[in-house]
């Protein structure tokens, strides 16, 4: 039942703060952080249920009857690796609805109806194990985030909203067609119709077929992850957005992608998914390094964030398709360490915008003299976005290549160049805008809030890097099974 | 005792997170205390544990502490833990020794700085990264320590951050060292993929048993471990970020561009020494790099003026001495000379600093002149620094570089050629030392000095000063962490020659640079000497190469692509969708006959289909 309220209460707590604007200017937001401490509450006592590390596979389920003529049931299911994931969005969430606290002035009601949707909407993605109903989740995602973009979104918001709901959409259509053609060809073999998980974990699938709709499944995920080539509409949502949008996009909403390959591509087509594993890494590395040169001729400060994003997602890619325990487990901890640090990187931009009503890098410099405090948190989440050890990002990407190393030495060595290019743009970050002589204009630096955000930001981040077994041991039993699965059923 | 290790590292951490947590607003006199204090405590807690450790018999001289486990996946598990042996002990001396003394230093050197605290916090962090590094058991934590010293390396040459040209200084030297990390990195997934662990200790010893000698993959790994070692320790072909990163502070250049950080490829290389044993083409391959090294930072020193730039070749030069000596297989050699450069050259960058800051940032030694009267303290100190670089006898360099060189000339064929390289270089030493002494603190006073230093500048150079000379005194016994290398007793007349190398050398400087520099300006006169000059001047003219090779076709390709190409592809779908939307919006024309022609004409299309199908 738990995992049930975890979904209703962004969901009902996004219903009333439509009428509550009514009530008072502030009482959206203050609800809306009210939901998500519901919810962390949740949360955490799934952890505490949990222990250090999880012993069994599931750690909770709800199974449902809801459309039985088409064997589509209402079943959610916890394992370490949702669980990781579904604390990262409600951390963020947190995040997302402190950084619009000053930013969003119109129609309070309506923007966080949305943001609690669009989180909502995530974490039913995190908790389904039915295929229709993921893809319920997945669509009630994406036009919650539209709305965000297109409506508080800055100078050219139309296009990139109208851009993000149509490569989603188009994605989301391919994952249709491949949900129905693998629910149908296993109802040929064995006369059951059913959209459940594990009944078509069992599905019996000549490898044509399993190929074709394995790559359904890639390409709907690979576009919302993003990977090269579908990830043009990343850097317009990314850059258009309000910053509590920017904030999910990064933080969370390019996971759900992620977590789409680790949860349905791999264990479902273990076999098609390993013949297709030289492609999809060096889709990744590729990814990487594009990305990376990308984010280095960018001006506009939020774009460039948007496209080191990219670069990071491609060693989750590289990593998920690498298929051994370090890659796997340095996928997952990519993700989540990408999470936060994307998020606060994207409410530092966020910050400077507000205060200096440009994202054009061309326009600052010096600012650390100006507002120290931001300089050296954009300084600490640089630092961890490139790849410093002792922060989270490290252990992911030093696992992910560690790991796919023994898998394919060449397209690793290709991807670790990423590393080279990872300090390019995110120092030439803080030389731009931070470093310099400073212009003789006022900046208001970081207060109470922002900087009670952002050390609980940091806190996590380092956290991750210095103890990240303690994330690790959540998503080891499940990478066991990753492996074992690929092992038996690979060819 | 033992078990307080932990803290040496943790004391400067601790420093760093005070000092950054104050935000700036501590009082100012408590800065350095914290700053100073902190590295102080670590340096004394290392003195005691080097006596415990140093009281047990030389095999017992190892102590493991394991502080949590710090990650794992599948088959592959590290630890956050410190391993201590002779080889980290004498590092971990010479890193809170040295740091502390720079530390006290850097008290009178930046206390009219606005932003004291920040340099203190950078400070500590530095000695923490670094502490990391020598202590670490396994691979992924010294490559922790490794980064670590990186970033505050990056962090402390762009101190001075409102001039671009700091922090272009500041980002070369991360982005140049960032390549040799990343060959690092990539040797250790070989490490790990070949031989199942990164334990440093673990992983060499099941090297020696599964790797053969000379065979391809130690030969790979100690390649890719190499390509780390250049580039932290500034030698070819990474060398180039060195010289500008004398753009920082010059404590900073004391502690981290010549005492500790710039040796860590140096310790790296010593401590998996075993692995380069089984790679000998790997370590012919250091050898030559240390020697070539040597000669070319040794002429580029000679035509620099300003003097921390002479000071930052020349210790890219004795940096090419310990990788010649690692080379020939003079592991302990190696580390001997690692100690001394570290006293002697954080004295002479201090020294420096002192006549920096009494000229008000004057740094061109043409422009300094007679100091030797009005800086008397510095003066003699300096001299005695420059006595221990030149490796004059009886100073701490003179012993530990004549046991580099006589190792060089006993190690097989290539012997007597490292030897006569490493003899040349030492007169070059000679040669630039004097210029160096000559131009700056004899002759006639170009710029007004003022001694404003007091005892915080003063001590640090006087305890540098007696290190230099009588640290060659105090050499650790290394055995059983890096084998013995037993010194064969060679030919007298070689070991005179090598002591009398500096001799000439000095004997050449004082020559040209005895009545000003008149005579050096004439022999600028010589055909081909002004190409020459500049040629060393630039380093080679290696950054000239580097900028065409990468930096520029990179900055191209990325201006080229801004507005990223794959985009067009999805842009060309919308201009046909557009384009198709444009053909079909003419058969809208509300006239009721051409709809009615449409409709029949496609019923008779679909039925014709259907007939003839």
């Amino acid at each position: 039942m738990i995992l049930l309220w975890l979904i209703l209460v962004p969901f009902i707590g996004g219903l009333l703060s439509l009428p509550a604007r009514r009530w008072r200017d502030y009482a959206p937001r203050w609800l809306a952080l009210a939901a998500l401490a519901v919810d962390a509450v949740l949360v955490l006592t799934l952890f505490a249920d949990t222990g250090a590390a999880p012993k069994t596979d599931w750690l909770a389920q709800v199974d449902w009857a809801w459309i039985p003529r088409f064997g589509i049931r209402f079943h959610l299911a916890l394992d370490g690796l949702s669980l990781l994931l579904v604390g990262l969005t409600v951390f963020l969430g947190f995040a997302a609805v402190l950084c619009s606290w000053t930013e969003i002035r119109e129609r309070q009601g309506f923007f966080h109806f949305n943001l609690l949707w669009t989180l909502a909407g995530v974490i039913g993605v995190f908790l389904a194990l039915d295929l229709f109903l993921f893809f319920f989740f997945w669509e009630v995602m994406l036009i919650p985030m539209y709305l965000l973009i297109g409506i508080w979104g800055h100078e050219n918001r139309a296009y990139a909203a109208m851009k993000f709901f149509i490569f989603t959409q188009v994605s989301g259509l391919l994952m249709l067609i491949a949900i129905l053609a693998l629910v149908f060809l296993h109802y040929q073999t064995t006369r059951s119709l059913s959209f459940d998980y594990f009944e078509l974990l069992e599905a019996d699938l000549y490898p044509g077929a399993a190929r074709w709709i394995m790559l359904g499944f890639f390409v709907a995920f690979t576009v919302k992850l993003p990977a090269i080539p579908f990830h043009t509409w990343l850097p317009d949502a990314h850059t258009q957005a309000p910053t509590g949008g920017s904030v999910l996009l990064a933080g969370v909403l390019l996971k759900t992608g992620a977590y789409g390959l680790l949860r349905f591509v791999i264990p479902l087509f273990p076999g098609a998914a390993q013949d297709f594993a030289p492609v999809a890494m060096t889709l990744g590395a590729v990814s990487i390094l594009y990305a990376a040169k990308l984010a280095f001729a960018q001006t506009d400060i939020k774009r460039l964030i948007a496209y080191t994003s990219i670069s990071h997602m491609g060693f989750v890619l590289l990593g998920v398709f690498a298929g051994n325990a370090q890659a796997l487990q340095g996928a997952v901890m990519t993700m989540l360490a990408h999470g936060v640090s994307a998020a606060a990187l994207f409410m530092v931009a966020g910050a400077l915008q507000e205060r200096l009503h440009t994202r054009d890098m061309d326009k600052m410099g010096g600012l650390w003299t100006l507002a120290p405090r931001i300089g050296a948190i954009t300084l600490f989440f640089s630092v961890a976005a490139l790849g410093m050890p002792g922060l989270g990002n490290f252990v992911g990407e030093f696992l992910v290549l560690l790991g796919s190393f023994r898998v394919d030495t060449a397209i690793t060595a290709f991807a670790a160049i990423g590393l080279i290019l990872a300090p390019v743009y995110a120092l030439y970050v803080m030389q731009r805008a931070f470093h310099g002589p400073a212009s003789p204009c006022e900046v208001r630096d970081f207060g109470i809030r922002e900087m009670g955000m952002m050390l609980c930001l940091i806190a996590a981040t380092a956290w991750m890097g210095l103890h990240p077994q303690s994330m690790l041991a959540y998503t080891d039993a499940r990478v066991n099974g990753l492996t074992r699965t690929l092992a038996q059923r690979g060819p | 005792m033992l078990n307080l290790l932990w803290l040496v590292p943790f004391m400067p951490l601790a420093g760093f997170l005070i000092l950054t947590a104050s935000e700036g607003r501590l009082p100012r006199a408590y800065v350095p205390w914290i700053g100073a204090g902190s590295v102080g405590l670590s340096a004394a807690l290392a003195a005691s544990l080097a006596f415990e450790l140093l009281a047990l018999a030389p095999e017992a001289r190892v102590f493991r502490q394991t502080l949590w486990h710090w990650m794992a996946a599948g088959d592959f598990g590290v630890d956050f833990a410190f391993y201590l042996d002779a080889l980290s002990l004498n590092m971990l001396l010479v890193v809170t020794g040295v740091g502390f003394l720079i530390h006290v230093y850097s008290a009178g050197y930046m206390a009219d700085d606005p932003s004291m605290a920040r340099f203190f916090a950078y400070m500590n962090l530095f000695v923490f990264a670094m502490l990391i590094l020598v202590l670490a058991d396994n691979l992924p934590l010294l490559y922790l320590g490794w980064e670590g010293v990186g970033l505050c390396s990056y962090l402390l040459i762009g101190f001075w951050y409102e001039k671009p040209e700091n922090g272009y200084a500041a980002r070369k030297a991360f982005v140049v060292t960032r390549v040799g990390d990343t060959a690092m990195a990539l040797g250790l997934f070989l490490m790990f993929s070949q031989l199942g662990t990164l334990d440093i200790q673990e992983a060499m010893a099941r090297a020696s048993t599964q790797w053969p000698a000379g065979s391809a993959l130690p030969t790979a790994a100690a390649l890719l471990l190499l390509g780390g070692a250049v580039g932290k320790s500034a030698q070819l072909p990474l060398q180039v970020w060195l010289p500008d990163a004398m753009a920082g502070p010059t404590p900073i250049s004391a502690l981290i561009h010549a005492a500790t950080m710039v040796t860590a490829g140096v310790y790296l290389i010593a401590r998996t020494h075993a692995l380069f044993a089984l790679a000998p083409e790997v370590q012919t391959l250091v050898a030559a790099i240390g020697a070539i090294t040597l000669l070319m930072s040794g002429f580029s020193a000679l035509t620099q003026t300003d003097i921390k730039r002479i000071l930052a070749y020349s210790t890219i030069s004795q940096i090419g001495y310990m990788f010649l000596a690692l080379g020939v297989g003079a592991w302990s050699a190696a580390i001997f000379h690692l100690t001394t450069h570290a006293f002697f050259k954080a004295l002479l960058f201090l020294g420096a600093g002192a006549v920096i800051l009494s000229l008000h940032h004057e740094q061109d030694i043409f422009r300094m002149g007679g100091l030797r009267r009005s800086l008397p303290l510095v003066f003699w100190t300096f001299i005695v620094g420059l006595a221990a670089l030149v490796a004059l006898p009886f100073t701490s360099g003179y012993y530990s570089k004549h046991e580099i060189l006589l190792s060089a000339y006993g190690s097989g064929a290539a012997g007597p050629w490292l030897w006569a390289a490493g003899t040349a270089g030492a007169i070059l030493t000679g040669l630039y030392s004097t210029r160096l002494l000559l131009v700056a603190f004899f002759g006639t006073e170009r710029t007004q000095a003022h001694s404003h230093y007091g005892s915080n500048i003063g001590v640090p150079l006087v305890v540098l000063a007696i290190l230099s000379l009588a640290g060659g005194l105090a050499k650790l016994p290394l055995f059983p962490a890096l084998p013995e290398t037993g010194t064969e007793e060679t030919g007298g007349s070689i070991g005179l020659a090598t002591t009398a190398a500096p001799f000439l050398g000095v004997a050449i400087g004082y020559l040209v640079y005895r009545t000003g520099t008149a005579s050096a300006e004439a022999l600028l006169q010589l055909p081909g000497a002004e190409t020459l000059r500049r040629l060393w001047f630039s380093g080679w003219g290696m950054d000239w190469v580097y900028d065409r090779l990468f930096v520029f076709p990179f900055i191209a390709l990325a201006r080229l692509n801004k507005g990223d190409a794959v985009d067009r592809l999805y842009q060309g779908i919308v201009a046909l969708t557009r384009l198709g939307h444009c053909m079909l919006v003419p058969t809208q024309t509300g006239q009721l006959r051409r709809y009615a022609a449409g409709m029949l004409f496609g019923a008779a299309l679909i039925l014709a289909l259907g007939v003839w199908s």
